[in-house]
């Protein structure tokens, strides 16, 4: 019997017929042709998360973004004419890369003026136009409206930015009504900031995999739990409070009784001093738009809501928890067996010592659990590559893996028709 | 830095006076469970008195000893996963995984 309600067809998968109940074939995740049509079909046109506003806080402050699997690097600048905006970080006279320190393939961060190429001097300004030339009458009818740097479609919803090398639809239009339902949550207020990253040797589709479902949860991290609460939380098993889908976007509700946990024997020592674990500091920072939260979340209403995970398709984990905060995922692939993997944990400021330590000690805690969840990708990327088995049941609480294959396979598909013609 | 007089009890510690997140899971790993162990067993039953202490300044403005403080409860939360739950210094299973910090607030 489940402990939460499941719709009227049997199951969530059954809810969404088009998802079918059938094992899933996992070559998507090792063959190196597919790999290359994803580039295209998904990466190449779809929305991508590429960092939050606040990173940007004034005219001329920039960031770059490497982004192989686009095949590119990107500046991200604040205009300063109320827009955000994307290029190509090349420069039109020879094609230097135009922003970097020191070594040409790490990502940077500033503020200026002009960007500058280290080559030959050429400037160009905010907005991307070509201003200034070395020597400009040693070349033959150059005409500087002709060489500005290459813009990229970049767009910003509620503080996160996005670009889109070949857009389909506007953001609004592609983040939909998951995104329309957040609207107002005061993500703006949570610019602590603790980001981190690692290359996976995994497919990318595999660590989402491994984050959009909690099947896992009780016995992969059954050793950070206290023992008697292991052992019950492996008797219950892991159940949602909802799953949804809304193509290509999907997410999952889920229970949190820890934050504060019922009884605090259930805890480890350190988590009942400072208050704080896995699922945030239990005590909410005192900000508004906490209460009541945006239409999009808790969706069961339930009491025991603890979090909220969105997978705004291809690459980014939305995941909001209930105590007030909030981490994003991201997965950018390098190849068909590796993606560089970065997460952004995102507080209210902390007022004091004690805050400040309870938000370290969700740090800690989300550091131990990522790393358990990142070590079994490698093993189980190197199993699927021998291809002894291709085909995997997935049960009813891995809904949004189902849908995520899915997804990316029918626009693979719809491409390599398309291709083919 | 010398630490006020009710914290004394973590001057042998000092080597976990460590501002940055790299450092502490540094220094983590290349410690013994022994090691840790003593130094939990120093450090948690003064984590109360030592956040009462920092909280006497703002927290951007804390005074070097109350940094030192800071930094010594941060080591703390670091090494009360080896202590409390692993019983060994990586989280078991982790293999040649890794996630590097690279954006923290530094107290
Ligand atoms: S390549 Fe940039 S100025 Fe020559
Ligand atoms: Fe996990």
């Amino acid at each position: 019997m489940p402990h939460y309600k499941k719709p009227d067809a049997g199951s969530w998968t059954q809810h969404y017929p088009e998802l079918g109940t059938a094992p899933v074939d996992y070559t998507d995740s090792i063959d190196p042709a597919y790999y290359e049509k994803e580039r295209e079909a998904v990466f190449k046109r779809s929305w991508l998360h590429v960092g939050r506003v606040e990173r940007l806080p004034r005219t001329g402050s920039y960031f770059t973004k490497e982004l192989p699997v686009l095949n590119t690097s990107l500046i991200i600048v604040n205009s300063g004419d109320g827009k955000i905006r994307a290029f190509h970080n090349v420069c039109r006279h020879r094609g230097n890369k135009l922003v970097w320190n020191d070594f040409p393939g790490e990502e940077t961060e500033g503020s200026c003026r002009q960007f500058i190429c280290k080559y030959h001097a050429w400037r160009y300004d905010l907005t991307g136009k070509l201003t200034f030339v070395q020597q400009e009458g040693e070349f033959f009818d150059l005409d500087k409206a002709d060489y500005g740097l290459k813009e990229v479609p970049c767009d910003v919803w509620e503080g996160f930015i996005f670009i889109n090398l070949n857009p389909q639809q506007t953001l609004a239009e592609y983040l939909g009504d998951f995104a329309k339902g957040l609207e107002g949550y005061p993500f703006g207020e949570m610019t602590e900031v603790y980001s981190y990253k690692a290359e996976i040797g995994a497919n990318w589709k595999l660590f989402i995999d491994a984050f959009a479902e909690f099947y896992h949860a009780p016995i992969l991290h059954q050793k950070q739990a206290v023992k008697a609460e292991a052992e019950k939380l492996i008797g219950f098993g892991f159940e949602a409070l909802h799953y949804e889908l809304k193509s290509p976007h999907s997410m999952v509700s889920s229970w949190g009784g820890m934050s504060p946990p019922k009884d605090l024997n259930m805890v480890k020592p350190i988590e009942r001093v400072l208050r704080s674990g896995l699922f945030g500091p239990w005590d909410r920072p005192a900000i508004d738009g906490l209460d009541p939260l945006p239409a999009a979340l808790n969706p069961a209403g339930h009491r025991a809501w603890g979090q909220d995970s969105f997978e705004f398709f291809p690459n980014m984990t939305l995941l909001i928890w209930a105590p007030g905060w909030y981490l994003t995922y991201l997965y950018w692939p390098t190849a068909v067996d590796k993606h560089i993997f970065e997460a952004n944990l995102y507080f209210v400021p902390p007022k004091n010592a004690r805050e400040r330590l309870a938000q370290e000690l969700a740090a800690v805690t989300f550091k131990e659990y990522a790393l358990q969840d990142a070590n079994t990708l490698e093993a189980t990327q190197t199993m699927l590559a021998t291809r002894t088995v291709s085909e995997f049941p997935l049960c009813d609480q891995e809904i949004l893996l189902r849908a995520l294959h899915k997804e990316v396979g029918d626009r693979v598909k719809e491409y390599s028709d398309a291709s083919a013609v | 830095m010398p630490l006020p007089s009710e914290f004394s009890a973590l001057e042998p510690y000092l080597a976990w006076d460590l501002a940055t997140e790299p450092e502490r899971y540094a220094k983590r790993l290349a410690s013994t469970m022994d090691e840790m162990q003593e130094f939990y067993d120093a450090a948690f039953p003064l984590l109360e008195d030592a956040i009462t202490f920092c909280d006497k300044f703002p927290l951007d403005d804390l005074s070097e000893e109350a940094r030192t403080v800071m930094h010594l409860m941060q080591s703390l939360v670091m090494v009360s996963f080896p202590v409390e739950v692993w019983k060994q210094p990586r989280v078991p299973d982790s293999g040649a995984a890794y996630l590097d910090v690279i954006v923290e607030p530094v107290v």
